[in-house]
């Protein structure tokens, strides 16, 4: 027993790793795997080591199909990610002060319409419809907006909650010496707000560059796509070329993968707010 | 006055534009004939077709399988993950981190990718399958099959985010309880069940509320892997609205939208409701 015991949990532990890394990591494995091989190699879909390793002539030739469609796509998303989560952020963040501080009648209505943005799918035809209106459909203002909209409710949530831990006093402090309220909130308390903001930031930015549905309906075309919008197009373009299919994906993971090495622990704290009873 | 009122204002006219307004506005377009061109009232015709055509009901009913089993799949398998990952084991560290990194990762990107492992023929699993002496199954070109094989990608994809809210939970319940019931002689199981279960309850209850949410309104995942088909066999409501709205059946598919915003909050309102309520004082 006394050296069974840690012996069966050294097993445990590597049998465990074992497991988990082949159902985790394999798929992935796949991906690099087939974008490195020829075309007719990926085309049979093995599980195997590349007979010839042609991975930079894969992603040279992905970059240069329907005319550099993935360089724009790439252009497109990096300023639909930029611009959408920068409006959210300051947004948000006005909301979830006032909401957190002022305590009004209004305080459970405003609290509903946050909520209700997180449970009530968006009705699709009659948002084109409004942009359209707007001279905005088709457009990447149109979906920068969107997204503005899409992610608010998420952001004011994490925004008030953190607001509750920011002391009263301070920007109390702030009015009494004498600044209005643009520069105690921009000034005082947006700086205290860092770390959350940094939460928000990063979660939001994954989920904006993620986002297949909204450039589907509301950026359609293949001029002007979006990085995931060029895996959508490329899917029945490359039906016979899945070196090239795979290698985009290689390439439209990349992004993600960076934000999680670096910012691993901010994605989780973002995500799983709320999940502690508070 | 400290905190103004207009702070409100940017994130009301964005919100108010393009998310509430058109909320509203498709209650009365779901009423219509609607193309691009001109719009008729039709009164309830649309909800009709929509409870009568075989397709558009295999939507419906697809949704009602899709959203739950996708969601108790994640509660049960997030809940032994984050008891497994927050346990003595070795390499904790990396096992999360590959558990979770999948939820970050395009669902596309995702849906293609198991659409070749999971090909009938030629994909990886059918061939380790038949390694192992087991003929696999047409995952997703069997009608009766498809929608649970996306279903499966869908938890495989998704769990990562289930098991890091479990072990938010379950860092936070007091060593004491648990060290308290086992000096009363409970057994693992016991201690599992009377103690660990009901005090990781608000883990449980978001788990439950988000992958529900996500499941009943899911598309993406779908449309990367079968489209809807084989025929329309694996669509849901949110591929019925898109391929409605294809088509140029506007009214249509805007009435497939309200239908999916009342069986959302039918189901996640009142559930939500109750959980809470149900919640453990500690």
């Amino acid at each position: 027993m006394v050296t069974g015991s840690p012996m069966r949990r050294y097993l445990l532990s590597a049998l465990t790793l074992v497991v988990f890394t082949a159902i985790f990591v394999l798929p992935f494995v796949f991906v690099l795997l087939q974008a490195m091989k020829t075309r007719q190699e990926a085309a049979l879909l093995q599980f195997s080591l590349p007979t010839e390793v042609v991975l930079w002539d894969n992603i040279v030739q992905v970059f240069q199909a329907r005319d550099y469609m993935l360089v724009t796509a790439f252009i497109n998303s990096t300023i639909l990610t930029v611009a959408s989560v920068t409006l959210m952020v300051v947004f948000a963040a006005m909301v979830g002060y006032v909401l957190q501080r002022r305590l009004t009648r209004w305080t459970g209505f405003i609290n509903f319409l946050v909520l209700a943005g997180l449970i009530i799918p968006p009705a699709v035809v009659p948002t084109i419809w409004v942009l359209q209106g707007l001279g905005l459909f088709r457009t990447l203002t149109g979906l920068i907006f969107i997204e503005v909209a899409f992610g608010l409710s998420f952001s004011v949530l994490l925004f008030r909650a953190f607001m509750s831990t920011i002391p009263r006093q301070l920007d109390e402090a702030a009015v009494i010496d004498g600044a209005g309220p643009i520069r105690t909130f921009f000034q005082v308390v947006f700086p205290l707000m860092r770390s959350v903001a940094v939460t928000v930031i990063v979660v939001q930015s994954v989920q904006v560059f993620n986002d297949f549905v909204h450039p589907l309906y509301f950026l359609p075309g293949d001029e002007n796509a979006t990085v995931q919008l060029t895996l959508y197009n490329f899917q029945s373009q490359f039906e016979a070329q899945y070196n090239l299919l795979f290698a985009d994906i290689l390439l439209i993971t990349i992004p993600p993968l960076l934000m999680f090495i670096f910012f691993n622990k901010k994605i989780v704290a973002g995500m799983t707010a709320g999940a502690v009873k508070g | 006055m400290a905190y103004p009122a207009w702070f409100y204002l940017p994130a009301a006219v964005v919100y108010g534009v393009l998310f509430i307004a058109p909320t509203f506005a498709s209650f009365y377009f779901s009423l219509t004939r609607w193309s691009l061109f001109d719009q008729e009232f039709i009164g309830f015709g649309n909800f009709v077709q929509f409870f009568q055509e075989p397709a558009l009901v295999t939507g419906l009913t697809n949704t009602l399988i899709y959203g739950p089993i996708t969601s108790v799949a994640k509660v049960v398998l997030g809940l032994l993950l984050a008891l497994l990952l927050t346990s003595q084991i070795q390499g904790r560290g990396w096992l999360r981190s590959v558990v979770f990194f999948p939820v970050l990762v395009s669902t596309i990107g995702v849906g293609i990718m198991f659409q070749a492992l999971m090909d009938p023929r030629d994909g990886a699993i059918n061939r380790m399958l038949g390694v192992v002496g087991i003929n696999g199954p047409g995952w997703l070109t069997n009608p009766d099959l498809a929608l649970y094989s996306v279903a499966l990608v869908d938890v495989w994809k998704g769990v990562g985010l289930a098991t890091v809210i479990y072990i938010a939970g379950l860092v936070s319940i007091p060593r004491e309880y648990i060290e308290a019931a086992a000096v009363d002689g409970a057994s693992a199981w016991q201690r599992f069940w009377h103690v660990t279960v009901p005090l990781v309850r608000p883990a449980t209850n978001t788990v439950i509320i988000l992958s529900l949410i996500g499941g009943l309104r899911t598309f993406d995942l779908i449309w990367a892997m079968t489209r809807g088909g084989p025929g329309f066999t694996s669509d849901v409501i949110a591929s019925v609205i898109y391929k409605q709205y294809q088509a140029g059946f506007y009214g249509l598919s805007t009435a497939g939208n309200v239908v999916l915003f009342v069986i959302v909050s039918a189901i996640v309102v009142p559930l939500a409701w109750w959980l809470n309520r149900r919640q453990v004082e500690y």
